[in-house]
């Protein structure tokens, strides 16, 4: 809201967190590419140790223009800061390693991206944190599924691989009723589509390297939190609330009311698991949040249009996009995405798995690639690449066709991506 | 640490940070006294350094923030001596033992509790403060109406700057954001009883009616610091030259709005230091 607030988004993308730089007058942020960063005196040094001083020591955690990102982030989702990762699943891990640990447990959607699928349901397994799945829709079995253990509730705003948008206002009132946060993975919803701390979300988690760097150009990830949840008032939280024998007995929730969470995940996790990321990535990132505005209003239109010659055509069994009143989340999105449901979503061929490779393969526009997000369109056809596999009965099972294509719709002109996409569903039709 | 400070109305629990080390009543004593709708955590970067620099440190909640218990307290002059109240209970009774360091409303009940009690209190450090401290007749009447909005009105004027460095209380924290986040979890906490209508109303209020400032100025005996901020909109420096005369204080002016302990939290260190010399 402009004027006696905040400044407006469009503003926050290219000046939150950045100021021209006070040694070169350099108004774009500068790459500061050290390691490291000298005191001023032994005194100086300590003081910037024991949190007495607030201040850059060592890039692993902390760097200044990775600091310009994480404030950049942080405004535009409405937080109080964030903390920039190696990438999406380095801070997915950071957030539930800062907050659980063995014998403790994570209910999370069913209905996610599958290196987080692995995490949850193996990886972390392995070091004592259980997770149970439940179907994001499913309230009662959110509720039902939280047991003493359990310390969050975890989901994505828009879930893989149906675009099932996930009903925040609920499940994090399911949350804060059992005295839990609920973390978000709004990878797919970048906060000009979507600002999940508005509807209740406590914290939030971007692969960065999707929509906001915007360019397929480097791997990152960004964990933001709300200061909206009170650790100490839940109980469940020692990690906050008592004193951390690993930071001089630091009583994080005493340090900063609202930024406790925060404190704990950098002077813990960023800095024993060292997953952080470079100052470069983070201003090849900064250079996309500045045109995120003018490249999300382009995603979303592009991929109104694809969308809606597509429902129409007659090779196509069903197109998965909740704008389609025919989508089982239709009613949600237009109450959480009224900008729009991004730019990434499945639609089902008619056909085999063969006509799906025909498709993939006459596509002369669209890249054959496993990502999402980047400017240029993409492509995949999961059938024969990501779950070739499986057959097609374990496909159903994963809510995949034989057909199934995802599309990550990019910026080039929307006509030239609707007569590349006909003209590949002629060359599939006639590969019957 | 929790406190039971005798009030008016029997003992009341009050909180207060500590600096991350255990309180020593033998020390020379920092006191920290935040503004309207914050808490201690305001001061933790130099109430960690007073600490570890051989003071004893107390940066209170006041009565009916963060973690001290309501009621809240009606005057800026009732907030005073509950303030030296909180020194009793602490064990801080040497002569011109205490530091008192306020921001903002703090910076007013600072001078009250130095001019009750002239003897206990051997330095005043007033940051981003300002004598008058009207509010205007639209801020209380928002406050009152549409806190969240005050809030945000509130924020826009305290904060000169989007990009605040180095970052409070670390890099990598949005200080409008932590602000905002502050300010609603105090309005909304559970400690925030016997207001008349919330407590963002009742701090505005309690600093729109002061008018006691020259008054006690006139019986303060400790070595006053003006820390002011040279772009703040919400306490301009221009608004101190009467009370800064009285108390003949020593005026230091940082490149900050009115949010100085989280914009420049080196140069008040910095100011801080020189006033304890």
């Amino acid at each position: 809201m402009p004027g006696y607030s905040d400044p407006g988004f469009d503003t926050l993308a290219l000046h939150a967190g950045a100021t021209p730089d006070p040694s070169t007058g350099a108004r774009a942020t500068p790459i500061h590419l050290s390691t490291s960063f000298v005191f001023q005196s032994s005194e100086h040094a300590a003081s910037l140790f024991n949190m007495e001083r607030s201040g850059h020591v060592y890039s692993r955690i902390s760097n200044p223009t990775t600091a310009v990102l994480e404030e950049r982030i942080a405004a535009l989702e409405g937080g109080t800061g964030a903390i920039a990762t190696a990438s999406g699943q380095a801070a997915l891990h950071l957030a539930i390693t800062t907050l659980a640990g063995a014998g403790q447990h994570v209910v999370a959607s069913s209905a996610l991206y599958g290196g987080s699928h692995n995490l949850l349901d193996y990886t972390l397994r392995r070091f004592g944190i259980a997770t149970t799945f439940v179907q994001p829709g499913d309230l009662a079995g959110w509720r039902a599924a939280i047991r003493p253990e359990t310390r969050l509730l975890f989901g994505e705003t828009l879930g893989n691989p149906g675009l099932d948008v996930l009903d925040i206002p609920s499940v994090s009132a399911i949350a804060h009723d059992a005295g839990l946060p609920l973390l978000v993975d709004s990878t797919f919803t970048p906060p000009w589509l979507l600002r999940p701390f508005d509807h209740g979300a406590d914290l939030i988690f971007h692969s960065a390297t999707k929509f906001l760097s915007g360019h397929g150009t480097v791997v990152g990830g960004l964990l933001v939190d709300s200061g909206n949840f009170d650790w100490d008032a839940s109980g469940h939280f020692p990690e906050l609330s008592a004193p951390y024998d690993g930071f001089h007995g630091m009583v994080f929730s005493e340090e900063s009311t609202v930024g406790a969470f925060l404190l704990r995940a950098r002077r813990e996790g960023l800095r024993d698991f060292g997953a952080c990321m470079s100052p470069h990535t983070a201003w090849l990132i900064l250079q996309g949040i500045e045109t995120l505005p003018l490249r999300m209003a382009r995603h979303v239109d592009n991929t109104r249009k694809v969308v809606a010659m597509l429902a129409a055509h007659p090779m196509v069994a069903r197109v998965g996009y909740p704008e389609l009143e025919s989508h089982p989340s239709h009613a949600l999105a237009r109450q959480l995405l009224p900008k729009g449901c991004g730019a990434v979503f499945s639609f089902d061929l008619k056909g085999s798995r063969s006509q799906g490779v025909a498709f993939i393969e006459a596509l002369k526009i669209f890249s054959h690639l496993a990502n999402v997000g980047d400017c240029r369109s993409l492509v995949i056809h999961p059938a024969s690449t990501t779950h070739f596999r499986m057959d097609d009965a374990a496909l159903a099972r994963a809510g995949i066709g034989p057909g199934t294509i995802r599309l990550s719709i990019g910026l080039e002109d929307a006509d030239d991506l609707i007569d590349d996409l006909k003209r590949a569903l002629k060359v599939a039709e006639k590969a019957a | 640490m929790m406190l039971s400070v005798q009030g008016r109305n029997g003992p009341q629990s009050a909180y207060a940070y500590t600096g991350g080390k255990p309180f020593d009543p033998a020390l020379p004593c920092v006191v920290f006294v935040h503004g309207a709708l914050h808490d201690h955590s305001v001061w933790t970067l130099l109430a960690r350094w007073c600490a570890h620099h051989g003071y004893g440190v107390l940066a209170v909640d006041l009565p009916g923030h963060g973690r001290s218990a309501g009621p809240v307290l009606a005057t800026v002059q009732d907030l005073g001596a509950w303030l030296l109240a909180l020194l009793d209970a602490s064990g801080v009774q040497q002569p011109g033992q205490a530091t008192l360091v306020g921001h903002s409303m703090g910076s007013l009940i600072g001078l009250e509790a130095a001019a009750q009690a002239p003897a206990r209190i051997g330095r005043l450090v007033m940051v981003g403060t300002a004598y008058p401290m009207k509010v205007s007749e639209a801020l209380l009447n928002t406050a009152a109406t549409a806190p969240l909005k005050a809030i945000d009105m509130v924020n826009a004027f305290s904060i000169s700057t989007l990009a605040a460095k180095p970052g409070y209380p670390g890099p990598g924290m949005w200080l409008h954001g932590s602000n905002r986040a502050l300010m609603r979890r105090i309005l909304n906490g559970p400690n925030a009883t016997g207001c008349t209508v919330n407590l963002f109303h009742h701090d505005f209020s309690v600093c729109d009616r002061y008018d006691g400032g020259l008054d006690a100025a006139a019986k303060v005996s400790a070595q006053v610091t003006l820390v002011l901020g040279s772009q703040d909109q919400m306490t301009p420096p221009r608004a101190t030259r009467d009370i800064a005369t009285a108390l003949k204080a020593r005026v230091v002016q940082l490149a900050a709005g009115h949010s100085i302990p989280a914009e420049a939290p080196d140069g008040l260190l910095d100011a801080l230091r020189t006033a304890l010399r």
